[in-house]
């Protein structure tokens, strides 16, 4: 009894998901249809087309039906010479114009289909460039980036083609069908329904097959996509896989992806090609059927040749659009997977954004302040990262923060520009909450230099003045030197024209960092932070770049967070944190006195050993 | 090269001032050409020797393919028999009709088989095919040289192992079709003129019509349709840039300008996808306007012949069916011209890539290394360069014995990396030996030799798969207790059980979710576990926080245990641990000795360690420049 009521309710409930994703499935159809629909013009010339090739396409049938027919009665009738010949060339007239024009229509609908694709993908695509460039840190933190850029790609690509091949194939396919029908049925009832009876086993067998695939489609992805992965880290990580000799542990796991992938490949052939001749098969089975009744038809005098000829070619037309009607309901569900995953993000919320009536940061003082400020990740529990965090920098003054990894170091740098907000507590500029004032504006006066530098894909000079693209060529040659980088860019053959990024030069880790503190110095920020960024600066360059930041700091607040001591003894206050939290602050020596964590650190990285060691694991 | 590249990228600067001078999002550069000559000669037998292990499978889809042409032709021929002979004025011809239908329904049963058969063994085949190039590069990669690999980006080598594979695929299968395409034209000419001749040649006169027309339309649309390729691949490029640069474009405040440059992109997209469109679509009117008129010329030439009964109806009915299949194989032919045309490119990377020379290879009376064998590592007068030219390494010569541990020494470039990959023999020495366990490596089978040295690089390189399966590696023997008792002697035992499922725990891409000291830990116990006899390590160092730094230097101890210890050292604890000191500069030995006797002698090492920094890649270069040292620096 109760595990009846259980297993109800379980299928209650499934069936209850079943709906309802098949009405979201709906929903995100009509949505894209709106969007479809809002480009009228080209809507409505697309329709307007297919209905009139359609129109044209079955008048075909009908005039080789009556050639056909003219010639035989002129041979019954005996009438031949001049006047029956004369006689044929109405039909094939009508028949040239009829196939021109359909020509015609057939491009204009298929241009005007494929354009309305083409402009509802373009804005798509504004829109979600708009989105992702404007969506918080918190979303990106947890999207793979690229999920992203397969909707950009992908799922935009199956928005697309949902018109031309989804929308405008159910009309003309319907009125191919309707329109045969009509005229076949109404011709001869039983020849007709013979005819016909291809189309719904064919349009069946298309349907489930495709879905077939579609499903099968998306696990080779899957299994492709292990497979690239299997590749990709054996070459990526070549020197491990040669240093362990280990090529033949390697061959054998590519083997196993490659053929999990192979045998599943095999497998849709195994689907789709029975089925091809299946329905192939079945048209013949209708034409010879056709055939057989139309000629004892023929024979008792009950229709004539040009009948014949008429449905053969009706059911020629009509074997091609029913073979796709799998295509269409396959360009339906992935328009529905596709604008689902799209809408997902366009319909994200973006959680930082100027607060109602937020008003332009005013600058005087230039006075940071973190006032009591906690902070917890969305969806980790709830566990702070940063707890009671309260410290104040002047105009000049260099702060800097050292602890262990995971102590909230990057993340304290991270709420600064509004990266993410606060959970308790404020952070004030000049007596301003961040949060009251424009993003824009805040984020002009803050700039965080991050732990992996990002390199755009152009020229250095681009990449330096990425901030200020209206920047002179001298303030970027200042703000390179400054960084220790412009004698480097002067031996590039190209100089500070070589593109650099993804498909430029490959610049080494160091290289690259000193070109996103050369691209901080261009924007004369007010707060500076330095997130652990000369981590892969060799401690000579760091030192020289460390006299520029100095030079930098004077009339702004600086930021270093930086695991070398070196590059912050010299800070006008240091802070200790650990687990979300400030254990001590103070200068360099007044912490060296305190003989605590700092100076357990500074003795471990001066001169290592272990009674150091001892000291500093002991500490909690 | 990139002055030009650049200014065509940036956008102009009379546009209201709104695009600013400096600013560009994305870029794009065609690296490969996409489409090669039609036909390569050189390339098409590379390709079959790919196909060969299948040429049963090719012979039997072809055969198959010309019976399904022949029944397709063969159809229209029982239609008009049925018209022509069952139906005579005379009466009606009751078994010339069953005649027809026997042979109709024997003609749709061979179209059946035929297109079956044929489909699944092309399938089949040219899948077969596409993974075996796959696999034939892959293997190919795992034994070119390192230099190779090192100058070769990873997505380079990726693109040919997904991408150019690819096209060879549907090359091969198209290459069938186009077989299936000209037979089927033949047929129908043939046909065609056997059935009439008069009226064929007058019908076949529109081909010749169709033919121009496509000739004179490819190279145009194809340029149109490879311009909205390139600018869709510009818009992606973009895209891909904003996501990954999503951080510093929000820092940098660039959301407005990059919107308004990427919709430049984007509208150039849409313009270059309607004009590449408009050239596709045509076609249509053209195909269709030439099949009407080829319908019209056979409805008054044939039905004038069918008055004079010089051909029969059925023939004018047969001919009706034909024109409307034979513009489809023209069709399908030219497309499959481009097909070839990029297969041709593919195959052309695809074989560049397999003919990189294997330069480190087994001796063909290459001897096993025994895992008996005393572990010493001997480099005698060797001297070696990536390129001859320039030697990285000047006759070198040092032995360590069993069981000691070396800290190879010096500043950046004086080739204490290269050292250690000659010792796994990544690379051939030019002069000299390198002899393991007595033996030059060049004599051994690379296979036994790197299962007696065991490396670990400076750079943790971790797969995707669990902290287990990271460990274990290649030693697929090793036992789960074989495995813990590693990780616990390097200590990394403690922080793998805190992870969500300890062993089994998943790492992320490259083990992201892990610190970079806690991925060292962990390849160092894989080193533990491949258990070898000789120990060669890259140390890692600046990278690495200093509260990791403690848990390495036990590691270390560790692993040294009872093995030969080859040690690129940074930090001046593991320098001190060593038994000996080997210090390089500019490719030669300039001092050798422990801790204490290089103190003693006052040179290049002791100026270094009293500089008094923890690793002695914290040590700036003016510092080395000091008087004292000079005399070492040539």
């Amino acid at each position: 009894m109760s595990s009846d009521a259980v297993g109800t309710t379980s299928l209650n409930s499934s069936a209850h998901v079943e709906a309802a994703r098949l009405r979201r499935g709906l929903s995100t159809l009509l949505r894209i249809t709106r969007m479809n629909l809002r480009h009228s013009r080209l809507v409505a010339f697309a329709f307007g087309s297919t209905i009139v090739a359609a129109i044209l396409q079955m008048l075909i049938p009908q005039l080789l039906g009556r050639a056909v027919d003219q010639t035989q009665m002129a041979i019954r009738g005996g009438v031949t010479g001049i006047a029956a010949e004369h006689a044929l060339w109405t039909p094939a007239l009508l028949l040239l114009a009829v196939g021109a024009l359909r020509g015609l229509f057939t491009m204009a609908q298929n241009y005007f289909a494929e354009a309305v694709g083409h402009h509802v993908a373009y804005e798509l695509r504004l829109a979600c460039y708009d989105k992702i460039q404007r969506l918080s840190f918190s979303f990106h933190d947890q999207v793979h980036s690229g999920d992203l850029i397969t909707l950009g790609m992908l799922d935009l690509d199956g928005v697309r083609m949902y018109f031309s091949t989804a929308l405008v194939r159910v009309l003309l396919l319907t009125m191919l069908i309707g329109i045969g029908a009509y005229t076949m049925i109404s011709t001869d009832l039983v020849l007709g329904v013979v005819a016909l009876s291809f189309v719904p086993f064919v349009a069946w067998r298309s349907s489930v097959t495709q879905l077939r695939l579609r499903t099968t489609w998306l696990d080779l992805q899957e299994r492709l996509s292990v497979l690239s992965r299997v590749m990709e880290e054996n070459l990526a990580g070549i020197r491990v896989v040669r240093a362990f000799s280990a090529q033949a542990y390697e061959m054998p796991k590519f083997d196993r992806a490659s053929k999990n992938a192979l045998d599943l490949a095999h497998g849709q052939v195994d689907v789709y090609v029975p089925n091809t001749s299946a329905m192939t098969l079945s048209f013949f089975f209708a034409l010879g059927l056709v055939l057989w009744i139309g000629c004892n038809r023929l024979i008792a005098g009950e229709i004539r040749v040009g009948t014949l000829t008429t449905f053969l070619a009706f059911m020629t037309i009509l074997q091609m659009p029913v073979r796709q009607v799998g295509l269409m309901v396959n360009a339906f569900a992935r328009a529905s997977t596709c604008g689902s995953r799209i809408f997902g993000l366009l319909d994200q919320d973006i959680t930082i954004r100027d607060a109602p009536g937020a008003r332009p940061l005013e600058i005087s003082g230039g006075t940071l302040r973190f006032d009591n400020v906690s902070f917890a990740y969305s969806g980790t529990g709830n566990s702070a990262v940063l707890k009671n965090i309260t410290f104040e920098a002047r105009r000049g003054e260099t702060i800097a923060i050292v602890g262990p990894p995971g102590s909230g170091k990057s993340t304290m740098a991270h709420l600064i520009p509004r990266f993410y907000d606060v959970t308790g507590g404020t952070i004030t500029f000049d007596g301003q909450d961040i949060r009251g004032v424009t993003l824009a504006t805040l984020r002009k006066a803050i700039v965080v230099v991050q732990q992996d530098a990002f390199l755009f894909s152009t020229t250095i000079e681009n990449n330096i003045a990425y901030g200020d693209p209206w920047a002179k060529e001298q303030r970027i040659e200042r703000a390179s030197e400054s960084a220790q980088l412009h004698n480097y860019i002067l031996g590039l053959p190209a100089g500070y024209e070589t593109v650099v990024g993804e498909r430029g030069a490959s610049l080494s880790g160091g290289q690259r960092q000193r070109l996103t503190i050369a691209r901080t110095m261009m924007l004369r920020p007010s707060i500076v932070v330095f997130d652990d960024s000369t981590a892969a600066i060799d401690a000579a360059t760091e030192q020289r770049i460390g006299a520029a930041i100095r030079r930098l700091a004077k009339d702004r607040v600086t930021i270093i967070i930086a695991h070398r001591l070196s590059s912050l003894m010299h800070a006008d206050k240091i802070l200790f944190f650990d687990n979300g939290e400030i254990v001590e602050r103070g200068t360099h020596q007044e912490l060296l006195a305190k003989r605590g964590r700092y100076k357990a650190l500074y003795d471990l990285q001066l001169r290592p050993g272990d009674d150091i060691a001892i000291a500093y694991r002991g500490a909690p | 090269m990139a002055k030009g590249h650049a200014s065509e990228l940036e956008t102009e600067p009379n546009d209201e001032g709104r695009r600013p001078p400096r600013a560009v999002v994305g870029s794009h550069r065609i690296e490969e050409e996409m489409f090669g000559r039609a036909f390569d000669k050189n390339i098409i037998r590379r390709i079959w020797a790919f196909a060969r292990p299948y040429r049963a499978m090719v012979v039997i889809s072809v055969a198959a393919l010309l019976i399904f042409i022949g029944t397709q032709l063969l159809i229209p021929l029982i239609i008009r028999y049925a018209i022509d002979h069952a139906m005579t004025p005379a009466g009606v011809d009751r078994s010339a009709l069953l005649t027809a239908a026997g042979a109709f329904a024997l003609a749709i049963l061979g179209n059946f088989g035929a297109s079956y058969t044929q489909e699944t063994v092309v399938g089949k085949m040219a899948l077969n095919v596409l993974f075996d190039i796959r696999r034939a590069m892959f293997g190919h990669l795992q034994k070119v040289s390192l230099s190779f690999m090192d100058k070769t980006e990873v997505g380079r080598l990726m693109s040919r192992l997904q991408g150019d594979v690819n096209s060879i695929h549907e090359f091969l299968e198209t290459s069938v079709y186009s077989v299936g395409d000209i037979a089927l034209l033949f047929g129908i000419v043939f046909v065609m003129l056997w059935l009439d001749f008069r009226l064929g040649l007058m019908t076949l006169s529109v081909l010749p019509a169709l033919l121009i027309i496509r000739i004179v339309w490819l190279p145009r649309a194809r340029e149109a349709f490879m311009a909205a390729r390139e600018t869709n691949s510009v818009v992606n490029g973009a895209l891909a840039e904003a996501i990954h640069g999503v951080r510093t474009v929000q820092s940098m405040d660039r959301q407005q300008v990059n919107f308004i440059l990427y919709d430049d992109k984007a509208h150039a997209d849409l313009r270059a996808h309607l004009i590449a469109a408009r050239y596709a679509q045509v076609m249509v009117p053209i195909v269709d306007g030439l099949t009407g008129l080829a319908m019209a010329v056979v409805i008054v030439a044939g039905g004038s012949m069918v008055m004079n009964a010089r051909i029969d109806v059925g023939v004018l009915v047969a001919y009706l069916f034909y024109i409307q299949r034979f513009f489809d194989p023209i069709r399908s032919l030219t497309l499959q011209y481009s097909v070839m045309q990029r297969a041709m490119a593919s195959g052309r990377r695809l074989t560049d890539v397999l003919d990189v020379k294997i330069e480190v290879q087994d001796k063909p009376d290459a001897r096993v290394l025994s895992p008996e064998m005393d572990g010493s590592v001997e480099f005698r007068d060797v001297t070696f360069g990536y390129n001859p030219n320039q030697p990285v390494l000047r006759n070198i010569s040092f032995r360590v014995n069993p069981g000691e541990t070396v800290a190879l020494v010096g500043p950046t470039g004086s080739g204490k990396s290269s050292a250690m990959a000659l010792v796994h023999r990544f690379y051939d020495v030019q002069r000299g030996q390198v002899l393991i366990g007595g033996h030059d490596v060049r004599d051994l089978t690379q296979e036994s030799l790197g299962r007696q040295i065991a490396m670990v690089l400076q750079e943790p390189f971790l797969f995707t798969g669990t902290v287990f399966e990271n460990i274990r590696y290649h030693k697929t023997e090793a036992t789960r207790d074989k495995v813990i008792e590693a990780a616990k002697a390097v200590g990394a035992h403690h922080f793998i059980m805190s992870l969500p499922n300890g062993y089994e725990a998943r790492l992320g891409e490259r083990g992201g979710n892990l610190s970079l000291g806690q991925r060292q830990l962990i390849s160092f116990a894989r080193a533990l576990v491949a258990d070898a006899k000789i120990l060669v390590l890259d140390e890692a160092t600046a990278n690495i926080d200093s509260y990791s730094e403690m848990l390495i230097q036990n590691a270390l101890r560790k692993l040294l245990e009872g093995r030969t210890g080859l040690v690129i050292a940074h930090r001046l604890a593991t320098i001190r641990g060593a038994d000996r000191i080997i210090v390089l500069q500019n490719g030669q030995v300039i001092e050798t000795g422990n801790h204490d006797k290089l103190m003693a002698m006052g040179g290049l090492y002791s100026k270094l360690y009293n500089l008094n920094y923890a690793s002695f890649d914290d040590i700036a270069e003016e510092k080395l420049d000091t008087p004292a040292l000079a005399g070492f620096r040539t």
